[in-house]
Protein backbone atom coordinates (compact mmCIF):
# COMPACT_ATOMS: atom_id res chain seq x y z
CA UNK A 1 0.00 0.00 0.00
CA UNK A 2 1.76 3.36 -0.42
CA UNK A 3 0.39 7.06 -1.43
CA UNK A 4 0.56 8.90 -4.25
CA UNK A 5 1.00 12.94 -4.13
CA UNK A 6 1.59 15.09 -7.43
CA UNK A 7 2.13 18.57 -7.48
CA UNK A 8 2.88 20.95 -10.48
CA UNK A 9 5.52 23.41 -11.09
CA UNK A 10 5.63 26.32 -12.87
CA UNK A 11 9.47 27.73 -14.40
CA UNK A 12 10.17 30.77 -12.42
CA UNK A 13 7.64 30.83 -9.74
CA UNK A 14 10.67 30.35 -7.20
CA UNK A 15 8.07 31.47 -4.33
CA UNK A 16 5.98 28.22 -4.80
CA UNK A 17 8.73 26.12 -5.05
CA UNK A 18 9.00 24.50 -1.99
CA UNK A 19 4.77 23.35 -1.72
CA UNK A 20 5.41 19.70 -2.44
CA UNK A 21 8.54 19.06 -0.44
CA UNK A 22 6.62 20.57 2.80
CA UNK A 23 3.41 19.07 1.98
CA UNK A 24 5.28 15.74 1.96
CA UNK A 25 7.25 16.68 5.06
CA UNK A 26 3.91 16.97 6.62
CA UNK A 27 3.06 13.60 5.45
CA UNK A 28 6.84 11.72 6.65
CA UNK A 29 5.98 13.49 10.17
CA UNK A 30 2.75 12.32 10.43
CA UNK A 31 4.07 8.77 9.30
CA UNK A 32 6.50 8.76 12.04
CA UNK A 33 9.36 8.69 10.11
CA UNK A 34 12.70 9.91 12.16
CA UNK A 35 14.19 12.80 11.51
CA UNK A 36 17.17 12.23 9.63
CA UNK A 37 15.58 10.66 7.04
CA UNK A 38 12.93 13.63 6.71
CA UNK A 39 15.34 16.06 6.72
CA UNK A 40 17.34 13.99 3.55
CA UNK A 41 14.35 13.48 1.78
CA UNK A 42 13.12 17.23 2.14
CA UNK A 43 16.43 18.84 0.71
CA UNK A 44 16.21 16.16 -1.83
CA UNK A 45 13.07 17.24 -3.09
CA UNK A 46 13.40 20.91 -2.39
CA UNK A 47 16.08 21.19 -4.76
CA UNK A 48 14.65 19.22 -7.40
CA UNK A 49 11.87 21.58 -7.26
CA UNK A 50 14.02 24.77 -7.51
CA UNK A 51 15.48 23.23 -10.41
CA UNK A 52 12.61 23.23 -12.27
CA UNK A 53 11.75 26.58 -11.14
CA UNK A 54 15.08 28.12 -12.28
CA UNK A 55 15.77 25.87 -15.34
CA UNK A 56 12.68 24.75 -16.95
CA UNK A 57 8.96 25.64 -18.25
CA UNK A 58 6.78 23.56 -16.49
CA UNK A 59 6.94 20.38 -14.37
CA UNK A 60 5.43 17.97 -11.95
CA UNK A 61 6.70 16.68 -8.72
CA UNK A 62 5.07 12.85 -7.99
CA UNK A 63 5.74 10.74 -4.87
CA UNK A 64 5.21 7.22 -3.55
CA UNK A 65 5.12 7.19 -0.21
CA UNK A 66 5.73 3.66 0.76
CA UNK A 67 6.16 1.52 3.72
CA UNK A 68 9.85 1.51 3.86
CA UNK A 69 10.56 4.25 1.29
CA UNK A 70 9.83 7.08 -0.66
CA UNK A 71 10.09 7.38 -4.58
CA UNK A 72 10.04 10.80 -6.17
CA UNK A 73 9.75 11.83 -9.90
CA UNK A 74 10.55 15.12 -10.53
CA UNK A 75 9.91 15.54 -14.29
CA UNK A 76 10.06 18.64 -16.34
CA UNK A 77 9.47 20.32 -20.03
CA UNK A 78 13.06 22.34 -20.50
CA UNK A 79 15.92 22.84 -22.12
CA UNK A 80 17.08 19.52 -20.83
CA UNK A 81 21.09 19.30 -19.41
CA UNK A 82 23.32 18.37 -22.19
CA UNK A 83 25.99 16.91 -19.80
CA UNK A 84 24.71 15.22 -17.05
CA UNK A 85 28.21 14.15 -15.25
CA UNK A 86 29.30 17.76 -15.63
CA UNK A 87 26.27 18.97 -13.98
CA UNK A 88 26.53 16.55 -11.17
CA UNK A 89 29.72 18.10 -10.01
CA UNK A 90 29.68 20.63 -7.29
CA UNK A 91 29.73 24.22 -8.34
CA UNK A 92 28.72 23.76 -11.96
CA UNK A 93 26.01 26.14 -13.02
CA UNK A 94 24.74 27.97 -15.75
CA UNK A 95 21.97 29.47 -13.45
CA UNK A 96 21.25 33.06 -15.12
CA UNK A 97 22.24 36.21 -13.34
CA UNK A 98 18.40 36.94 -12.06
CA UNK A 99 18.44 33.26 -10.69
CA UNK A 100 21.85 34.14 -8.62
CA UNK A 101 20.93 37.47 -7.60
CA UNK A 102 17.76 35.41 -5.63
CA UNK A 103 20.29 33.07 -4.11
CA UNK A 104 20.37 30.08 -5.97
CA UNK A 105 22.64 29.01 -8.84
CA UNK A 106 25.63 28.04 -6.43
CA UNK A 107 25.87 24.45 -8.28
CA UNK A 108 25.37 22.21 -5.45
CA UNK A 109 21.51 21.17 -6.25
CA UNK A 110 21.79 17.93 -7.97
CA UNK A 111 24.95 17.38 -6.07
CA UNK A 112 23.00 17.60 -3.24
CA UNK A 113 20.31 15.18 -3.85
CA UNK A 114 22.79 12.75 -5.17
CA UNK A 115 24.02 13.21 -1.46
CA UNK A 116 20.58 12.84 -0.04
CA UNK A 117 18.85 10.04 -1.57
CA UNK A 118 20.02 6.16 -1.90
CA UNK A 119 18.94 5.51 -5.77
CA UNK A 120 19.11 8.52 -8.28
CA UNK A 121 18.59 8.55 -12.26
CA UNK A 122 18.61 11.48 -14.79
CA UNK A 123 17.13 11.15 -17.98
CA UNK A 124 17.51 14.11 -20.48
CA UNK A 125 16.42 15.00 -23.89
CA UNK A 126 17.95 18.32 -24.78
CA UNK A 127 15.02 21.03 -25.92
CA UNK A 128 12.42 18.12 -24.18
CA UNK A 129 12.99 18.09 -21.19
CA UNK A 130 14.42 16.04 -17.72
CA UNK A 131 13.60 13.51 -15.66
CA UNK A 132 14.87 13.09 -11.82
CA UNK A 133 13.97 9.45 -10.29
CA UNK A 134 14.88 9.39 -6.83
CA UNK A 135 14.63 6.85 -4.05
CA UNK A 136 15.08 7.09 -0.42
CA UNK A 137 14.59 4.44 2.67
CA UNK A 138 13.66 5.38 5.53
CA UNK B 1 6.46 15.28 38.39
CA UNK B 2 5.87 12.63 36.09
CA UNK B 3 8.56 13.29 32.97
CA UNK B 4 5.53 11.91 30.91
CA UNK B 5 2.94 14.06 31.61
CA UNK B 6 3.75 17.78 30.34
CA UNK B 7 2.91 20.33 33.04
CA UNK B 8 0.85 23.54 31.43
CA UNK B 9 0.68 26.83 33.30
CA UNK B 10 -2.86 27.77 30.95
CA UNK B 11 -6.42 27.05 32.09
CA UNK B 12 -9.64 27.15 31.08
CA UNK B 13 -12.18 28.47 32.92
CA UNK B 14 -15.44 26.55 32.36
CA UNK B 15 -17.56 29.16 34.22
CA UNK B 16 -16.70 31.99 32.23
CA UNK B 17 -15.52 29.79 28.98
CA UNK B 18 -18.75 29.81 26.45
CA UNK B 19 -17.73 28.03 23.75
CA UNK B 20 -16.76 30.34 21.16
CA UNK B 21 -13.86 29.65 18.31
CA UNK B 22 -11.87 32.34 19.12
CA UNK B 23 -8.71 30.40 20.67
CA UNK B 24 -9.06 27.57 18.90
CA UNK B 25 -8.47 29.86 15.80
CA UNK B 26 -5.01 31.54 17.07
CA UNK B 27 -3.01 28.21 18.74
CA UNK B 28 -0.37 27.50 16.30
CA UNK B 29 -0.20 23.63 16.95
CA UNK B 30 -4.50 23.33 16.41
CA UNK B 31 -4.23 21.90 20.53
CA UNK B 32 -7.58 23.06 21.04
CA UNK B 33 -10.88 21.92 20.61
CA UNK B 34 -14.66 22.99 21.12
CA UNK B 35 -16.29 20.07 23.33
CA UNK B 36 -19.62 20.68 24.72
CA UNK B 37 -19.47 24.13 24.45
CA UNK B 38 -16.27 24.33 26.66
CA UNK B 39 -12.70 24.43 24.67
CA UNK B 40 -10.32 21.76 25.52
CA UNK B 41 -6.88 22.10 25.30
CA UNK B 42 -4.61 19.26 24.25
CA UNK B 43 -1.90 18.58 26.89
CA UNK B 44 0.46 16.92 24.17
CA UNK B 45 0.17 19.48 21.51
CA UNK B 46 0.22 22.55 23.86
CA UNK B 47 2.98 24.51 23.67
CA UNK B 48 2.37 27.30 26.09
CA UNK B 49 2.31 30.05 24.20
CA UNK B 50 -0.27 32.18 25.40
CA UNK B 51 -1.68 32.62 21.75
CA UNK B 52 -4.94 31.34 23.16
CA UNK B 53 -5.40 33.34 26.29
CA UNK B 54 -4.50 36.73 24.07
CA UNK B 55 -7.63 35.67 21.46
CA UNK B 56 -10.03 34.91 24.12
CA UNK B 57 -12.75 38.05 24.38
CA UNK B 58 -13.92 36.93 28.32
CA UNK B 59 -11.05 36.00 29.86
CA UNK B 60 -11.61 32.57 30.48
CA UNK B 61 -8.18 31.05 29.95
CA UNK B 62 -5.84 31.71 33.16
CA UNK B 63 -2.56 31.16 34.19
CA UNK B 64 -2.15 29.31 37.54
CA UNK B 65 0.39 30.50 39.91
CA UNK B 66 1.55 30.09 43.27
CA UNK B 67 1.21 33.20 45.15
CA UNK B 68 3.15 34.60 47.76
CA UNK B 69 2.03 33.00 50.94
CA UNK B 70 4.72 30.41 51.31
CA UNK B 71 7.55 33.47 51.18
CA UNK B 72 7.61 33.74 54.95
CA UNK B 73 8.70 29.90 55.86
CA UNK B 74 11.73 31.28 54.38
CA UNK B 75 14.87 33.38 56.07
CA UNK B 76 15.86 34.72 52.91
CA UNK B 77 13.34 35.91 50.52
CA UNK B 78 14.64 35.83 47.05
CA UNK B 79 12.91 37.52 44.26
CA UNK B 80 13.81 36.68 40.72
CA UNK B 81 12.40 38.71 37.95
CA UNK B 82 13.41 39.63 34.05
CA UNK B 83 14.13 42.98 33.64
CA UNK B 84 11.61 43.20 31.40
CA UNK B 85 9.61 44.12 34.35
CA UNK B 86 10.43 47.07 34.86
CA UNK B 87 10.00 48.08 31.74
CA UNK B 88 6.07 48.24 31.75
CA UNK B 89 5.69 50.86 34.64
CA UNK B 90 4.90 54.70 33.56
CA UNK B 91 8.76 56.26 33.97
CA UNK B 92 7.81 58.19 36.60
CA UNK B 93 8.42 55.60 39.10
CA UNK B 94 12.06 54.93 39.04
CA UNK B 95 13.56 51.72 39.14
CA UNK B 96 14.47 52.57 43.07
CA UNK B 97 10.40 53.02 44.09
CA UNK B 98 9.67 49.60 42.39
CA UNK B 99 12.85 47.94 44.00
CA UNK B 100 11.27 49.62 47.59
CA UNK B 101 7.75 48.33 46.75
CA UNK B 102 9.58 45.00 46.61
CA UNK B 103 11.13 44.69 49.87
CA UNK B 104 7.96 45.84 51.31
CA UNK B 105 6.34 42.83 49.98
CA UNK B 106 8.71 41.18 52.27
CA UNK B 107 11.43 39.96 50.28
CA UNK B 108 15.35 40.74 51.24
CA UNK B 109 16.97 40.19 48.51
CA UNK B 110 16.13 41.64 44.51
CA UNK B 111 17.40 40.31 41.15
CA UNK B 112 16.97 41.00 37.89
CA UNK B 113 17.59 37.39 36.23
CA UNK B 114 20.01 38.86 33.89
CA UNK B 115 23.03 39.44 36.05
CA UNK B 116 26.07 38.60 35.68
CA UNK B 117 24.82 37.91 32.19
CA UNK B 118 28.43 38.06 30.71
CA UNK B 119 28.83 34.31 32.02
CA UNK B 120 25.40 33.29 29.95
CA UNK B 121 26.76 34.83 26.62
CA UNK B 122 30.23 33.31 27.16
CA UNK B 123 28.22 29.91 27.79
CA UNK B 124 25.77 29.94 24.80
CA UNK B 125 28.74 30.89 22.97
CA UNK B 126 30.95 27.87 23.48
CA UNK B 127 27.92 25.75 23.47
CA UNK B 128 27.91 26.76 19.71
CA UNK B 129 30.78 24.03 19.04
CA UNK B 130 28.24 21.43 20.29
CA UNK B 131 26.01 21.43 17.26
CA UNK B 132 27.15 19.77 13.86
CA UNK B 133 25.09 20.63 11.52
CA UNK B 134 23.53 24.02 11.00
CA UNK B 135 22.87 27.04 12.93
CA UNK B 136 22.91 26.85 16.82
CA UNK B 137 18.84 28.04 17.90
CA UNK B 138 18.49 29.95 21.54
CA UNK B 139 16.83 28.17 24.08
CA UNK B 140 15.23 31.10 25.67
CA UNK B 141 11.94 30.99 24.72
CA UNK B 142 10.12 27.97 26.61
CA UNK B 143 7.38 27.96 23.77
CA UNK B 144 9.78 28.05 20.71
CA UNK B 145 11.75 24.78 22.64
CA UNK B 146 8.83 23.04 23.12
CA UNK B 147 7.64 24.13 19.65
CA UNK B 148 10.60 22.75 17.83
CA UNK B 149 10.44 19.27 20.01
CA UNK B 150 6.64 18.54 18.82
CA UNK B 151 6.95 20.14 15.41
CA UNK B 152 10.52 20.30 13.97
CA UNK B 153 12.04 17.09 15.64
CA UNK B 154 14.95 17.20 13.13
CA UNK B 155 16.19 20.54 14.43
CA UNK B 156 15.97 19.62 18.56
CA UNK B 157 19.89 19.21 18.17
CA UNK B 158 20.76 22.59 17.44
CA UNK B 159 18.76 23.81 20.69
CA UNK B 160 21.66 25.36 23.07
CA UNK B 161 21.97 23.01 25.63
CA UNK B 162 22.20 26.24 28.06
CA UNK B 163 19.60 27.34 30.56
CA UNK B 164 18.21 30.17 30.94
CA UNK B 165 19.03 33.61 32.44
CA UNK B 166 16.79 32.79 35.90
CA UNK B 167 18.79 29.50 36.35
CA UNK B 168 22.00 32.01 36.11
CA UNK B 169 20.43 34.81 38.58
CA UNK B 170 19.00 31.22 40.59
CA UNK B 171 22.96 30.04 40.94
CA UNK B 172 24.42 33.33 41.50
CA UNK B 173 21.83 34.53 44.07
CA UNK B 174 23.01 30.98 46.04
CA UNK B 175 26.45 31.94 46.09
CA UNK B 176 26.03 35.30 46.98
CA UNK B 177 24.03 34.31 49.69
CA UNK B 178 25.85 31.38 51.03
CA UNK B 179 28.95 33.40 51.34
CA UNK B 180 27.15 35.57 53.26
CA UNK B 181 26.58 32.37 55.57
CA UNK B 182 22.89 31.60 54.80
CA UNK B 183 22.20 27.67 54.07
CA UNK B 184 20.58 26.41 51.41
CA UNK B 185 17.32 25.42 53.00
CA UNK B 186 17.28 28.91 54.58
CA UNK B 187 16.78 30.55 50.99
CA UNK B 188 13.34 30.95 49.42
CA UNK B 189 13.87 31.88 45.35
CA UNK B 190 10.77 33.09 43.86
CA UNK B 191 10.54 33.43 40.15
CA UNK B 192 8.39 36.21 38.59
CA UNK B 193 7.06 34.87 35.10
CA UNK B 194 5.68 36.82 32.24
CA UNK B 195 4.18 33.97 30.46
CA UNK B 196 3.03 30.76 30.89
CA UNK B 197 5.81 29.27 28.92
CA UNK B 198 8.73 30.43 31.43
CA UNK B 199 5.89 29.16 34.24
CA UNK B 200 6.00 25.99 32.81
CA UNK B 201 9.31 25.55 32.05
CA UNK B 202 10.85 26.54 35.30
CA UNK B 203 7.93 24.23 36.86
CA UNK B 204 8.97 21.74 34.69
CA UNK B 205 11.65 22.38 33.43
CA UNK B 206 12.39 20.84 29.19
CA UNK B 207 15.41 18.64 29.99
CA UNK B 208 16.34 18.60 34.15
CA UNK B 209 14.86 17.03 36.86
CA UNK B 210 14.31 19.24 39.05
CA UNK B 211 13.63 23.18 39.31
CA UNK B 212 15.77 25.61 40.84
CA UNK B 213 13.25 27.98 41.86
CA UNK B 214 10.81 27.77 45.27
CA UNK B 215 7.77 29.35 43.59
CA UNK B 216 6.70 31.37 40.68
CA UNK B 217 4.25 34.27 41.06
CA UNK B 218 1.96 35.77 37.89
CA UNK B 219 3.55 38.99 36.77
CA UNK B 220 0.60 40.60 36.51
CA UNK B 221 -0.45 40.41 40.00
CA UNK B 222 2.70 41.51 41.16
CA UNK B 223 2.19 44.23 39.14
CA UNK B 224 -0.91 44.95 41.12
CA UNK B 225 0.35 44.51 44.22
CA UNK B 226 3.44 46.94 43.68
CA UNK B 227 1.54 49.75 42.30
CA UNK B 228 -0.70 49.81 45.54
CA UNK B 229 2.70 49.58 47.40
CA UNK B 230 5.18 52.01 45.37
CA UNK B 231 6.52 54.50 47.37
CA UNK B 232 6.40 58.41 46.41
CA UNK B 233 9.76 59.02 47.10
CA UNK B 234 12.75 56.88 47.40
CA UNK B 235 13.70 56.51 50.57
CA UNK B 236 16.20 53.91 51.01
CA UNK B 237 19.34 53.03 47.66
CA UNK B 238 18.67 49.91 46.39
CA UNK B 239 21.41 50.42 43.38
CA UNK B 240 23.89 47.77 45.04
CA UNK B 241 21.17 44.75 43.84
CA UNK B 242 21.52 46.37 40.50
CA UNK B 243 25.51 46.26 40.32
CA UNK B 244 25.77 43.50 37.45
CA UNK B 245 23.05 44.63 35.48
CA UNK B 246 24.36 45.61 32.52
CA UNK B 247 22.90 47.02 28.76
CA UNK B 248 23.02 43.60 27.43
CA UNK B 249 21.14 42.08 30.36
CA UNK B 250 18.43 44.63 29.95
CA UNK B 251 17.69 44.21 26.19
CA UNK B 252 17.94 40.01 26.62
CA UNK B 253 14.40 39.18 26.55
CA UNK B 254 13.21 41.82 23.57
CA UNK B 255 13.78 40.97 19.80
CA UNK B 256 17.53 40.96 18.54
CA UNK B 257 18.49 41.33 22.41
CA UNK B 258 20.58 37.94 22.19
CA UNK B 259 21.79 38.64 18.80
CA UNK B 260 23.16 41.72 19.40
CA UNK B 261 25.87 40.71 21.36
CA UNK B 262 26.59 36.97 19.74
CA UNK B 263 27.42 38.95 16.50
CA UNK B 264 28.19 36.42 13.88
CA UNK B 265 26.04 35.87 10.73
CA UNK B 266 22.84 36.03 12.83
CA UNK B 267 18.86 36.21 12.46
CA UNK B 268 16.47 37.42 15.40
CA UNK B 269 12.58 36.58 15.13
CA UNK B 270 9.76 37.18 17.14
CA UNK B 271 5.98 35.95 16.97
CA UNK B 272 5.60 32.50 16.80
CA UNK B 273 4.00 32.12 13.65
CA UNK B 274 7.06 34.17 12.25
CA UNK B 275 9.09 31.35 14.16
CA UNK B 276 6.78 28.78 12.25
CA UNK B 277 7.21 30.42 9.01
CA UNK B 278 11.00 30.31 9.19
CA UNK B 279 11.70 26.99 10.79
CA UNK B 280 9.29 25.65 7.92
CA UNK B 281 12.19 26.69 5.16
CA UNK B 282 14.97 26.34 8.04
CA UNK B 283 14.00 22.33 7.48
CA UNK B 284 14.23 22.40 3.91
CA UNK B 285 17.41 24.03 3.97
CA UNK B 286 15.79 27.04 2.15
CA UNK B 287 17.72 29.72 4.60
CA UNK B 288 21.04 31.04 4.35
CA UNK B 289 23.65 29.70 7.29
CA UNK B 290 23.35 31.00 10.02
CA UNK B 291 25.02 30.76 13.39
CA UNK B 292 22.91 31.74 15.63
CA UNK B 293 19.21 32.20 15.18
CA UNK B 294 17.08 34.42 18.04
CA UNK B 295 13.38 33.06 18.29
CA UNK B 296 11.11 34.22 20.49
CA UNK B 297 7.47 33.10 20.72
CA UNK B 298 5.75 36.82 21.45
CA UNK B 299 5.65 39.69 19.25
CA UNK B 300 8.52 42.25 20.47
CA UNK B 301 9.68 39.30 22.53
CA UNK B 302 9.01 39.36 26.02
CA UNK B 303 7.44 42.79 26.70
CA UNK B 304 4.63 40.90 24.62
CA UNK B 305 4.36 38.19 27.26
CA UNK B 306 0.72 37.53 28.35
CA UNK B 307 1.02 38.28 31.83
CA UNK B 308 2.45 42.60 31.37
CA UNK B 309 0.54 45.16 31.61
CA UNK B 310 0.35 48.10 29.63
CA UNK B 311 1.49 48.39 26.01
CA UNK B 312 4.76 46.37 24.45
CA UNK B 313 6.02 48.97 22.72
CA UNK B 314 5.98 51.18 25.55
CA UNK B 315 7.76 48.66 27.56
CA UNK B 316 10.42 48.03 24.71
CA UNK B 317 11.03 52.15 24.51
CA UNK B 318 11.43 52.34 27.96
CA UNK B 319 13.83 49.36 28.10
CA UNK B 320 15.91 50.58 25.57
CA UNK B 321 16.36 54.23 27.40
CA UNK B 322 16.98 51.89 30.50
CA UNK B 323 19.56 49.95 28.91
CA UNK B 324 21.36 53.38 27.77
CA UNK B 325 22.35 54.09 31.85
CA UNK B 326 24.20 50.95 32.25
CA UNK B 327 27.50 49.66 31.38
CA UNK B 328 28.13 46.94 29.08
CA UNK B 329 28.34 43.24 30.47
CA UNK B 330 32.29 43.35 29.67
CA UNK B 331 32.80 46.41 31.64
CA UNK B 332 31.35 44.35 34.97
CA UNK B 333 33.55 43.42 37.53
CA UNK B 334 32.60 39.99 38.90
CA UNK B 335 36.16 38.42 39.85
CA UNK B 336 35.48 37.93 43.26
CA UNK B 337 32.51 35.53 42.82
CA UNK B 338 33.14 32.05 40.98
CA UNK B 339 31.59 31.79 37.42
CA UNK B 340 33.36 28.02 36.60
CA UNK B 341 30.61 26.97 39.46
CA UNK B 342 27.95 28.73 37.86
CA UNK B 343 28.69 28.00 34.54
CA UNK B 344 28.56 24.66 34.95
CA UNK B 345 25.33 24.71 36.11
CA UNK B 346 24.09 26.42 33.14
CA UNK B 347 24.56 23.38 31.16
CA UNK B 348 20.99 21.56 30.20
CA UNK B 349 20.86 18.11 29.67
CA UNK B 350 20.08 16.50 26.40
CA UNK B 351 16.66 17.89 24.60
CA UNK B 352 14.44 15.02 24.01
CA UNK B 353 11.79 15.17 20.78
CA UNK B 354 8.12 14.44 21.21
CA UNK B 355 6.14 14.51 17.96
CA UNK B 356 2.68 15.19 18.25
CA UNK B 357 1.82 14.63 14.70
CA UNK B 358 2.11 11.03 14.49
CA UNK B 359 -0.75 9.54 13.77
CA UNK B 360 0.01 5.98 14.44
CA UNK B 361 3.28 4.48 15.88
CA UNK B 362 2.64 1.85 13.04
CA UNK B 363 4.01 3.07 9.71
CA UNK B 364 1.18 0.45 7.99
CA UNK B 365 -1.92 1.63 9.75
CA UNK B 366 -0.41 5.45 9.52
CA UNK B 367 -0.38 5.06 5.65
CA UNK B 368 -3.86 4.03 5.83
CA UNK B 369 -5.02 6.20 8.03
CA UNK B 370 -3.40 9.82 5.77
CA UNK B 371 -5.19 7.52 3.02
CA UNK B 372 -8.50 7.90 4.39
CA UNK B 373 -7.77 11.12 5.64
CA UNK B 374 -7.57 12.45 2.15
CA UNK B 375 -10.89 10.65 0.99
CA UNK B 376 -12.80 12.65 4.05
CA UNK B 377 -11.31 15.76 2.66
CA UNK B 378 -12.47 15.13 -0.42
CA UNK B 379 -16.07 15.29 1.46
CA UNK B 380 -15.75 18.29 3.63
CA UNK B 381 -16.36 21.61 2.40
CA UNK B 382 -12.87 23.41 2.93
CA UNK B 383 -14.98 26.06 4.49
CA UNK B 384 -12.52 26.42 7.72
CA UNK B 385 -15.56 27.36 9.90
CA UNK B 386 -15.03 26.20 12.61
CA UNK B 387 -18.59 25.22 13.30
CA UNK B 388 -17.36 21.35 13.70
CA UNK B 389 -15.42 22.32 16.66
CA UNK B 390 -11.96 21.92 14.78
CA UNK B 391 -9.83 25.01 13.79
CA UNK B 392 -10.33 24.03 10.10
CA UNK B 393 -11.47 20.95 7.62
CA UNK B 394 -7.89 19.31 7.54
CA UNK B 395 -7.93 19.33 11.95
CA UNK B 396 -11.46 17.16 11.76
CA UNK B 397 -10.52 14.93 9.39
CA UNK B 398 -7.31 14.62 11.18
CA UNK B 399 -10.03 14.11 14.02
CA UNK B 400 -11.99 11.82 12.75
CA UNK B 401 -9.96 8.98 11.54
CA UNK B 402 -8.22 9.59 15.24
CA UNK B 403 -12.02 8.22 16.34
CA UNK B 404 -12.31 11.89 18.12
CA UNK B 405 -15.24 13.07 15.86
CA UNK B 406 -17.75 12.02 13.01
CA UNK B 407 -18.68 13.05 9.29
CA UNK B 408 -21.68 14.74 10.96
CA UNK B 409 -19.65 16.83 12.42
CA UNK B 410 -19.45 19.12 9.92
CA UNK B 411 -22.25 21.68 10.40
CA UNK B 412 -22.75 21.35 6.47
CA UNK B 413 -22.47 17.96 5.76
CA UNK B 414 -24.84 17.44 8.13
CA UNK B 415 -27.48 19.56 6.36
CA UNK B 416 -26.48 17.41 3.07
CA UNK B 417 -26.77 14.30 5.41
CA UNK B 418 -30.25 15.51 6.32
CA UNK B 419 -31.65 16.63 3.01
CA UNK B 420 -30.43 13.08 1.24
CA UNK B 421 -32.74 11.69 4.62
CA UNK B 422 -29.55 10.08 6.01
CA UNK B 423 -30.34 11.40 9.53
CA UNK B 424 -33.21 12.62 10.96
CA UNK B 425 -33.01 16.91 12.02
CA UNK B 426 -33.55 16.08 15.58
CA UNK B 427 -30.01 13.95 15.64
CA UNK B 428 -28.50 17.00 13.58
CA UNK B 429 -29.24 19.43 16.16
CA UNK B 430 -28.46 16.87 18.83
CA UNK B 431 -24.88 16.38 17.43
CA UNK B 432 -24.31 20.45 17.03
CA UNK B 433 -25.49 20.70 20.98
CA UNK B 434 -22.65 17.87 21.43
CA UNK B 435 -19.74 20.58 20.18
CA UNK B 436 -21.17 23.68 21.36
CA UNK B 437 -23.12 22.73 24.69
CA UNK B 438 -26.86 22.21 25.20
CA UNK B 439 -29.27 25.35 25.31
CA UNK B 440 -26.81 27.07 23.05
CA UNK B 441 -28.43 28.30 20.57
CA UNK B 442 -31.39 29.71 22.48
CA UNK B 443 -32.07 33.24 21.90
CA UNK B 444 -30.30 35.25 24.90
CA UNK B 445 -29.84 38.78 25.24
CA UNK B 446 -26.95 38.75 27.39
CA UNK B 447 -24.84 36.46 25.30
CA UNK B 448 -21.24 36.92 25.72
CA UNK B 449 -19.53 37.17 22.77
CA UNK B 450 -20.10 38.09 18.98
CA UNK B 451 -20.43 42.06 20.17
CA UNK B 452 -17.92 43.73 21.27
CA UNK B 453 -15.23 42.31 19.09
CA UNK B 454 -14.02 43.90 15.27
CA UNK B 455 -13.44 47.38 15.03
N1 LIG C 1 15.70 20.54 -14.54
C1 LIG C 1 16.75 21.04 -15.21
N2 LIG C 1 16.62 21.46 -16.50
C2 LIG C 1 17.67 21.97 -17.17
N3 LIG C 1 18.90 22.11 -16.66
C3 LIG C 1 19.10 21.71 -15.39
C4 LIG C 1 18.04 21.17 -14.60
N4 LIG C 1 18.52 20.85 -13.39
C5 LIG C 1 19.83 21.19 -13.42
N5 LIG C 1 20.19 21.70 -14.61
C6 LIG C 1 21.54 22.14 -15.04
O1 LIG C 1 22.49 21.60 -14.17
C7 LIG C 1 23.22 22.63 -13.53
C8 LIG C 1 23.57 22.22 -12.11
O2 LIG C 1 22.38 22.08 -11.35
P1 LIG C 1 22.45 22.24 -9.78
O3 LIG C 1 21.10 22.07 -9.25
O4 LIG C 1 23.53 21.34 -9.28
O5 LIG C 1 22.96 23.72 -9.59
P2 LIG C 1 22.17 25.07 -9.82
O6 LIG C 1 20.72 24.80 -9.94
O7 LIG C 1 22.81 25.78 -10.95
O8 LIG C 1 22.48 25.85 -8.50
P3 LIG C 1 21.86 25.54 -7.03
O9 LIG C 1 21.09 24.27 -7.15
O10 LIG C 1 23.04 25.41 -6.13
O11 LIG C 1 21.00 26.70 -6.72
C9 LIG C 1 22.33 23.84 -13.61
O12 LIG C 1 23.04 25.04 -13.56
C10 LIG C 1 21.68 23.63 -14.98
O13 LIG C 1 22.55 24.00 -16.01
S1 LIG D 1 -0.98 28.10 24.86
FE1 LIG D 1 -0.57 28.25 22.67
S2 LIG D 1 -0.20 26.12 22.07
FE2 LIG D 1 -1.25 26.04 24.06
S3 LIG D 1 -3.41 25.86 23.55
FE3 LIG D 1 -2.97 28.05 23.84
S4 LIG D 1 -2.56 28.78 21.77
FE4 LIG D 1 -2.38 26.54 21.70
S1 LIG E 1 8.87 35.57 24.18
FE1 LIG E 1 9.23 35.78 26.36
S2 LIG E 1 7.22 36.22 27.24
FE2 LIG E 1 6.86 35.35 25.21
S3 LIG E 1 6.59 33.15 25.51
FE3 LIG E 1 8.77 33.48 25.04
S4 LIG E 1 9.75 33.73 27.05
FE4 LIG E 1 7.54 34.00 27.37
MG1 LIG F 1 19.70 23.69 -8.45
Amino acid sequence: MALELAFKISGGDFSNAGKASSRIKKVLKQLNIDAKSIKKIVVAIYEAEVNVAAHAWKGEVKATVGEENILVVVSDCGPGIENISLAMKPGFSTASKEVREMGFGAGMGLSNIKKNTDELNIESRKGEGTTLTFRCYY
Amino acid sequence: MDRNTKYHALKVDTEKCFGCTHCMKSCPTEAIRIVDGIAVIDAGRCVDCGNCLRACPVDAIYVVHDGLSQIESYKYRVVLFPSVFIGQFAEVYSEGQIYEALLKLGFTHIFEVEQPVEWLMESIKESRDEVTDGPLISSFCPAIVRLIQCKYPSLVNNISHRKAPHDLAAHFAIQQLKAQGASETEIGIFYITPCSAKMAAVKQPVAEKKSIVTGIINMKDLYNRIMKLIPKHEHIDTTEFRKYLSKEGILWCLPRGETSWYRKKTMAIDGIHNVVKFLERLENNDVPQFDFLELKSCNQGCAGGILLTGNRFLTVERLQKRAARYPRANQITTAEWNKEDVKEKLISEKIEPRPVFVLDENRVRALDKIQKMNKILCQLPGIDCGGCGAPNCHALAEDIILGKARMSSCVFLQKKYVKEQKIKPEKAYQNLEKIWGEKRFDADCNKKGGRNEGF
